[in-house]
């Protein structure tokens, strides 16, 4: 994700002279717009037949192509079969399928309550498409991110352009490939390419843009969009935090650190935005906790991690590097308590543990996303929450503990995307619930019935008769009719019909 | 010398807007604002401020826009009592989490999605409902437990005063406040870190060049927004129309009072939602604009400039703008009412014109005023065209006893709000979101849209230390992978089967 900075960056410098390429990109991007725009016009997105139509065809993509996409994701990530599986096919899946269930149910208009004095009135609800919606998805659940988004756009009537993440090349060629064959190709289509390629799209007026990816992106892609105003929503990351409560029952420790290393190095080898990304922990019980997240990671990675191939690799040289470097300061690399060892050649890091680096230090300023796990310690567990605090607002914060007070404690006096006590990640397979940040963790929220409303209008429709009709609303103004006026606001029917009858005491 | 001291005033209105935003971020953090009591209480004390200071408030409308009193109290005063009675009664219901139920992937665990604020905000209203515009959205904020800094309008001078003062009298001014000024002060504000801004636009104009710029305020401040990821909410406007049926024995009469009440009755058109313009077929349309002429002058009688039951517009500038509408060439010789002006008393009476052809500078930017212009079609089916070939407007109207019309309408037009057979009177009921769509806007508030526009959904999931599958965690084997499957799709069966090794 964060290299999307560096490319953009680099375009900015690159553009200074024209390149007739990119003359040529930014022709085909208008084209395609236009295109897109032309079919949502004639208003077949929006049947429940072609929605519904859609997201079979998207399930059939994925069942027929589940090695190919394995495949794809091995070579851009080493990422394993079993966790290709559990974090991004079967995510589609899940969701594609639930959508699938319930899009006609979504798609039905709510009825609202209407005051009596608009007598006879109805209110309702009424979803309705957005029209041309642009999609970045990142790298590092290449599959799933794209899917995802795509799901709730198509179940909301819309037309899609996705940009797939250039950085993780095999799922973006197997996407521009396969899901053409798959989908109505005149209302999803796929650009393939880099930062020149976003810069062109930018330009563009969109219905929304919806973005996974860095802050620091996402604000320019906000700039764009304020241009043409176009709503937006953004999925972005941030610090992580686990707090770690003392748990006396010694099988609930162990699970607890279980569910750490799971949620750190489990899922893409920490290149997560929902991954841990810091361990608070009250000082006597650090070497406690961190002897079992050893013991775990031993058991789970094996002693020859490189050769297991069950840790996902770093995903490209920048990266690698970025990484490299966070451990370079000295004060944190004696802070390393465990790991710490790097494999240029297989782009390859060890799970590594740190207890206490220095805070000022790069690795606790910036989202590490990437092997390490910080282990801070803390007098009181209690003063996590201060902690937490000084830092922005992370995308989730995990707490385990048995403590109920500490529990409310945490919900109201810490503001993250999420909450999830005693476990990691299941907030991401849980649909009911909304998915997305709050401040520098992002805009807006998806999954399951909110990735539907992400991408559609709430239109209000207000239905009156033309036979009853209320004089006192027109002028020429008199007491009277003033008086009418604020009784009716107060919904004082009584008092209303009173004041008509004309017996109600003028004040 | 001047750039200096431009340069150095701004310094000092940043200044001031950061010094402001760490005071009340202060307040915020302690958490004073999150309680239900401290909610309560200020939403009781903005209620006295309309309860109390009726008069005042009168006066400052009728002074910035000459607004009739009855549509002060009307549209501004009375509503914003509503809307502060709705929010105090909810806010219980609004502030309890709401549960919702996990899956079988998750279980066994609770969730639930809280309600939480999102810290300091940033309000800045505008000048044709400057009393409405500027409170309402402080309701939603402090109904959600934030910190809000309000910027009234410069254009309404009167009414930004008095509420600077009413703010500093009646709210908690550790954590409400008012920041008066213009175009200096507004760009200090918005150069700080934000939790959220809410902006109501109304269009401006710039006096030299009559450039017409809708949402050009509003994309200044999504821009801003970016910069520190601030979500916004955009409350613009558009061109909304009224598309009036001739084939279906509507209530002529009924139908145009409606048409005038949304109108000129709403601040003599210088309403985000007011109708635009009107499209109806050639035949009927000298119909319409006969009932038109008479409803006018029942309400406003024979001499309409007089009347004081119409507001005036609100600056010269703005009456510039409107005359040179009516001076565009392409539609001389189409005014079929009104037409007269006043420029020393800013006063435009109501003006009809019939026929204006699409191209012309009236149809092409939202008009904001009281020139209400016809469009005739031939089959009143076009005019769904004619609407959709224009941005998305906040609202759209039609008059029509035919069910089939209604359907179509509700369904290719695209905007914030639809009324059928009435005009404005969505804004009036809260459990409506009100809010544009693409140009007319981004967002929507009232009632309990308005506490969720000013508030975060976090969810929350509780899970116990029971339950845990090895299968989430590696090495990875075949059975693992098979009850993984099984278990993300949910299936009973697949689990099942998976466990016993079958698949």
């Amino acid at each position: 994700m964060l290299l999307v900075d560096t490319v953009v960056e680099n375009n900015n410098n690159k553009n200074q002279h024209i390149d007739p390429r990119m003359n040529n990109i930014g022709m085909e991007v208008e084209e395609t717009v236009r295109e897109l725009r032309q079919y949502f016009k004639t208003g077949k997105t929006k049947s429940v037949a072609w929605r519904k139509n859609q997201l079979q065809a998207l399930l059939n993509l994925v069942h027929e192509n589940e090695d190919a996409i394995s495949k794809a994701l091995y070579q851009d990530l080493g990422k394993h079969p079993v966790e290709a599986y559990r974090d991004e096919i079967g995510g589609v899946e899940k969701s594609a399928q639930s959508s699938l269930n319930s899009v006609e149910k979504w798609m039905a208009p709510k009825k609202s309550s209407m005051p009596l004095l608009f007598f006879p009135a109805k209110g309702e609800l009424l979803p309705e498409p957005l029209g041309v919606v642009l999609i970045f998805s990142s790298w590092n659940f290449p599959i799933v991110l794209a899917l995802d988004p795509i799901i709730g756009a198509i179940s909301a009537g819309n037309v899609v352009l996705i940009k797939p993440s250039e950085q993780a090349p095999a799922c973006s060629s197997f996407l521009a490939n396969t899901l053409p064959r798959y989908l109505d190709s005149n209302a999803v289509k796929v650009v393939e390419g880099g930062g020149d390629v976003c810069e062109k799209l930018l330009l563009h007026k969109f219905d929304k843009i919806f973005f996974t990816g860095s802050p620091r992106v996402a604000s320019i892609v906000m700039t764009s969009a304020a241009r043409n105003l176009t709503p937006v929503t953004l999925e972005l990351g941030g610090k992580c935090p686990a707090i770690f409560d003392h748990l006396s029952n010694p099988s609930d420790f162990k699970m607890a650190v279980k569910r750490i290393v799971g949620a750190k190095w489990g899922i893409c080898s920490g290149q997560a935005c929902i991954g841990i990304d810091y361990v608070l922990v009250e000082e006597k019980y650090s070497s406690e906790l961190i002897e079992l997240l050893k013991k775990f990671v031993r058991r789970f990675y094996g002693d020859n991690m490189v050769e297991s191939k069950v840790l996902s690799r770093i995903v490209n040289k920048q990266h690698f590097q970025r990484l490299c470097n966070l451990l370079k300061d000295p004060l944190v690399a004696a802070s390393i308590v465990h790991g710490g060892s790097v494999d240029e050649a297989n782009l390859f890091i060890e799970p590594t543990i740190l207890l206490d680096p220095p805070l000022d230090a790069e690795i606790m300023t910036e989202e590490i996303f990437g092997p390490f796990l910080p282990v801070i310690t803390v007098n009181k567990i209690q003063e996590s929450i201060e902690f937490i605090n000084s830092k922005p607002k992370p995308l989730a914060i995990y707490a385990f503990t048995k403590d109920e007070t500490f529990k409310r404690k945490i919900v109201s006096e810490t503001s993250s995307g999420s909450v999830i006590f005693n476990d990691t990640l299941v907030q991401f397979l849980c649909d009911t619930l909304p998915f997305g940040g709050v401040g520098q963790s992002g805009i807006g929220r998806y999954h399951g019935k909110f990735s539907f409303d992400t991408f559609s209008h709430e239109k209000a429709v207000m239905h009156r008769y033309l036979c009853l009709e209320i004089e006192p609303r027109y002028p020429p103004w008199n007491k009277f009719k003033l008086e009418f006026i604020r009784l009716a606001y107060r919904f004082n029917y009584f008092g209303l019909a009173l004041h008509m009858l004309g017996l109600r005491k003028q004040n | 010398m001047a750039a200096q001291s431009d340069s150095h005033q701004s310094n000092t209105f940043a200044e001031a807007a950061s010094t402001l935003v760490n005071e009340l971020r202060a307040t915020f953090v302690s958490g004073e604002t999150r309680n239900y009591k401290w909610r309560v209480s200020q939403l009781k004390q903005l209620y006295k401020i309309a309860e109390n200071h009726e008069p005042e408030i009168i006066d400052a409308l009728l002074a910035d826009v000459g607004k009739p009193p009855l549509e002060t109290v009307a549209y501004e005063i009375a509503m914003l009592k509503n809307s502060c009675k709705t929010a105090i009664k909810e806010l219980k219901h609004w502030m309890t989490p709401e549960k919702v139920r996990t899956s079988l992937t998750t279980f066994p665990a609770s969730a639930e999605i809280v309600s939480e604020p999102l810290g300091v905000v940033l309000v800045i209203s505008a000048w044709n409902y400057p009393f409405l515009l500027s409170l309402d959205p402080v309701i939603g904020a402090i109904a959600a437990g934030n910190a809000v800094v309000l910027k009234p309008s410069e254009i309404a001078p009167a009414t930004s005063a008095l509420l600077a003062k009413l703010v500093g009298e009646y709210m908690d001014n550790s954590s409400i406040r008012v920041v008066e000024g213009a175009v200096d002060e507004t760009s200090a504000l918005l150069q700080q870190k934000w939790d959220k801004i809410f902006y109501t636009g109304s269009p401006c104009f710039s006096p030299l060049v009559f450039f017409y710029c809708n949402g050009r305020v509003g994309r200044i401040v999504m821009a801003a927004a970016a910069k520190h990821l601030t979500p916004v909410v955009l409350e613009l406007g558009g061109k909304s129309p009224v598309v009036v049926d001739s084939n279906s024995n509507i209530n002529l009469q009924v139908t145009t009072r409606r048409i005038i009440a949304g109108k000129w009755g709403c601040n003599n058109g210088q309403a985000c939602i007011s109708p635009d313009y009107i499209i109806t077929t050639k035949d009927y349309a000298p119909k319409l604009v006969d009932a038109l002429k008479t409803e006018l002058e029942s309400f406003y009688g024979k001499n309409p400039l007089e009347s004081k039951d119409l507001s005036r517009i609100v600056n010269s500038n703005h009456f510039a703008r409107l005359t040179k509408l009516l001076d565009d060439d392409k539609v001389s010789g189409k005014i079929v009412h009104g037409g007269e002006k006043d420029e020393t008393k800013l006063r435009i009476s109501p003006t009809i014109l019939l026929d204006v052809p699409r191209d012309s500078l009236i149809m092409s930017e939202e008009i904001f005023g009281p020139l209400l212009p016809i469009i005739t079609v031939d089959r009143i089916e076009e005019s769904f065209e004619v609407i959709n070939s224009g941005p998305k407007p906040l609202a759209a109207y039609i008059f029509t006893n035919n069910k089939n019309l209604k359907e179509q309408f509700v369904k290719t037009i695209s905007a914030g709000g639809l009324v059928i057979n009435d005009t404005t009177i969505h804004l009036a009921v809260h459990t409506l979101p009100f809010g544009g769509v693409g140009d007319s806007g981004v967002g929507a508030y009232h009632g309990k849209f308005s506490f969720d526009a000013f508030s975060h959904k976090k969810a929350v999931l509780y899970r116990s230390f029971f339950g845990d599958a090895s299968i989430r965690y590696p090495p990875y084997t075949k059975t693992k992978f098979r009850l993984m499957k099984a278990l993300m799709t949910g299936s009973i069966v697949g689990i099942i089967r998976a466990i016993f090794g079958k698949s």
